[in-house]
């Protein structure tokens, strides 16, 4: 037998609630003026490069969120960086805090499904996080406008806008991570640790674990050490290591998308690119193609992610 | 709201909610082990025992919040595990100590959960100041509830139920933690419920408040209902007699006479000029009447209504009793 009425019922009334919520909270304020004090900083040193050379680039607006002048990275390192707290900020006491309010049952047991309300929450995390980055990447447009002082081609607008896609979904995945941690540890403070702890391990730690792991399943072979090349094998190794991180993901998502020249974003054989005109830029749907494995890893990643909070909170009992 | 299933309406009969073999395990343990009652519409219910009785799970499976692990329940006619919009549609639920969004207001957040049960919105502003104003909360209304205290709490909980105007309250534990003033307010506020016609459940181990609001109670003992029936009745079961007369008179074989009154089953002796009597019935103006009849003179005429206190405290008592009997053989 199923169960009757519509899962979806009260999701908009949730997600309008906690949209609400999240704008005015004060938590959600810290972390907005984080990332845009640190995003005006990286901006700023990347406007005063460019100024240098405004003449000679072609896709001068998405050399902004590119280029970095030490010892600030560029704004789009900052964004894989810090997007993951915010979200984090967003989730972490999604469903337990409901909990140890005790407001959890009493909401249940209005004419609702559980999937609404974790549905509505999440549709709210996301929101929030898109109507923030949305705001962000008009700011880096505006800027680049008002101190550049050249308009932007409508390549650059697409391939921006791209970027503005992947990164609310790189945001989706942390959030589904934060809900999911809220989710399976009954106190905020634990799923709060538990989640810094996996954003610190994927965003620091991993890059340089991946190549120490990859270096021990396949050895660097010596006679590619001595031509000074790197080993097939541990390359590849490295890489598909490395692309269990959703940071890494969207490092070479934005890579493909905001520098249009990238062809590849991985090893490739000298023969792979005979014919090739190395340095030329690719047509914005090429970009995407090459983007594209990556973008579908992180809304899988989301989903899967999201689904698997979904389960355990069904066979989670209601009460305290 | 369109409403596809309102077909199914409740059966005429009277009975709100029926519980058949209801159960709930938990791992090896039956935490509600094969219940059945009924509820009646109109009555006020009440769900005693102990502690991990299983009287919130109990109430937890009539709204659909928890698997029900064998057995049914049928609440107005649903099925709470396969139609549980339906009833969280007409059931209100207020939680044991219950929680509310402190950051909203009172309206804010009587106004969330109203959008959740799918009021529109001129609908919602009225139901939710005439809920207000009836448990006392509307000139708090524009507070935040972070402020408020724990009885007012709990009537913003009552006022829930009324914007909801459910059919069914089921309420769990009420008056834990509430001052007796407050406990006081929050028992007249249910039986205003019940004389609008609301069906009341409410669960508890306060036993006098109980007893004072309650048609009828179920008494729960590690999963089982052990005792149900209306107070007098478990009473007389357990006790043995309902009402403890006491009489205070002098008067030539006033202890004889009292005896022969028809209902007493036993009078005592307490001292030359006083005498209580069991009986399962009020018998004060029987008992006058003998005093007036054997030319004594009445001082003082008192009964004990049968408490629940001691119901409960001899039902228990007897139990390990008859566990130690057992034990022994």
């Amino acid at each position: 037998m199923r169960r009757e009425g519509s899962p979806f019922q009260g999701v908009g009334t949730v997600m309008v609630k906690e949209l609400a919520d999240n704008l005015s909270s004060a938590r959600m304020l810290v972390l907005e003026l984080l990332i845009v004090l640190t995003a005006l900083a990286a901006l700023y040193g990347a406007i005063d490069n460019l100024k240098q050379t405004t003449a000679e680039d072609p896709f001068l607006l998405l050399r902004l969120f590119t280029v970095e002048r030490a010892p600030l990275p560029s704004f789009v390192a900052i964004l894989g960086f810090l997007i993951p707290l915010m979200a984090i900020g967003l989730g972490f006491d999604a469903v337990n805090g409901e909990h140890n309010r005790r407001t959890l049952s009493r909401i249940l047991a209005q004419p609702i499904y559980r999937d609404a309300l974790l549905m509505g929450k999440f549709l709210a995390g996301l929101a929030t996080l898109a109507i923030n980055l949305a705001a962000l990447w008009l700011l880096v447009i505006g800027l680049g406008l008002i101190f550049l002082g050249v308009p932007p081609g409508t390549e650059e607008i697409a391939r921006s806008l791209a970027f503005l896609v992947i990164a609310i979904f790189y945001a989706g995945v942390w959030l589904a991570l934060a809900m999911l941690l809220s989710i399976v540890f009954r106190s905020p403070a634990t799923a709060a640790l538990v989640a810094l702890g996996i954003w610190l391990l994927l965003t620091i730690l991993w890059p340089m674990l991946a190549p120490a792991i990859a270096q021990a399943i396949a050895p660097p072979d010596p006679r590619y050490l001595l031509l000074g090349l790197d080993s097939p094998d541990t390359a590849i190794w490295t890489q598909t290591l490395s692309r269990l991180s959703p940071n890494h993901l969207f490092g070479e998502a934005m890579l493909a998308v905001l520098s249009p020249s990238t062809r590849s974003l991985g090893p490739v054989f000298i023969d792979q690119l005979r014919g090739a005109l190395m340095g030329a830029p690719l047509p914005l749907s090429q970009s995407l193609l090459i983007c594209w494995p990556q973008t579908v890893s992180l809304i899988a990643g989301t989903i899967v992610l999201f689904v698997a909070g979904y389960i355990v909170f069904q066979r989670q009992e209601v009460r305290a | 709201m369109s409403d596809p299933d309102s077909k199914a309406a409740p059966p005429a009969t009277g009975s709100v909610i029926e519980a058949r073999a209801l159960t709930k395990t938990y791992g090896d343990v039956n935490v509600v082990d094969a219940i059945n009652f009924d509820i009646f519409r109109g009555e006020v219910f009440g769900l005693l025992g102990p502690n991990g009785a299983g009287k919130t799970t109990t109430i937890l499976m009539m709204l659909g919040l928890t698997e029900i692990s064998s057995g049914t329940v049928s609440v107005l006619g649903f099925n709470p595990a396969r139609q549980p919009l339906q009833v969280k549609r007409r059931v209100g639920y207020l939680p044991d100590s219950v929680g509310f969004y402190d950051h909203l207001t009172a309206t804010e957040n009587l106004a969330y959960t109203a959008k959740l049960m799918g009021l529109r919105p001129a609908e919602r502003a009225s139901r939710i100041k005439a809920a207000l104003a009836r448990v006392r909360l509307l000139e708090v209304a524009d507070k935040r509830v972070g402020t408020f205290s724990r009885g007012m709490r709990q009537r913003l909980g009552l006022a829930e139920i009324i914007v909801k105007q459910a059919e069914v309250a089921i309420l769990d534990e009420p008056t834990s933690g509430l001052d007796p003033q407050a406990t006081l307010e929050f028992l007249g506020l249910i039986e205003e419920l019940k004389k609008e016609g609301v069906t009341v459940l409410l669960s508890s181990h306060a036993l006098d408040q109980v007893q004072r609001i309650c048609d009828r109670v179920a008494l729960f003992q590690s999963g089982h209902i052990v005792l149900m029936g209306p107070v007098t009745d478990l009473a007389r079961q357990v006790l043995g007699a309902g009402f403890v007369v006491e009489v205070e008179a002098d008067g030539a074989g006033l202890a004889r006479r009292l005896s022969t009154i028809p209902g007493v089953t036993n009078v005592e002796t307490l001292a030359a000029d006083r005498f209580r009597m069991t009986a399962d019935r009020d018998v004060r103006p029987d008992a006058a009447y003998a005093v007036v009849g054997a030319n004594g003179s009445l001082r003082k005429l008192s009964v004990d209504e049968p408490s629940l206190e001691a119901i409960y405290s001899r039902y228990f008592q007897n139990q390990t009793d008859n566990g130690g009997k057992r034990d022994a053989a």
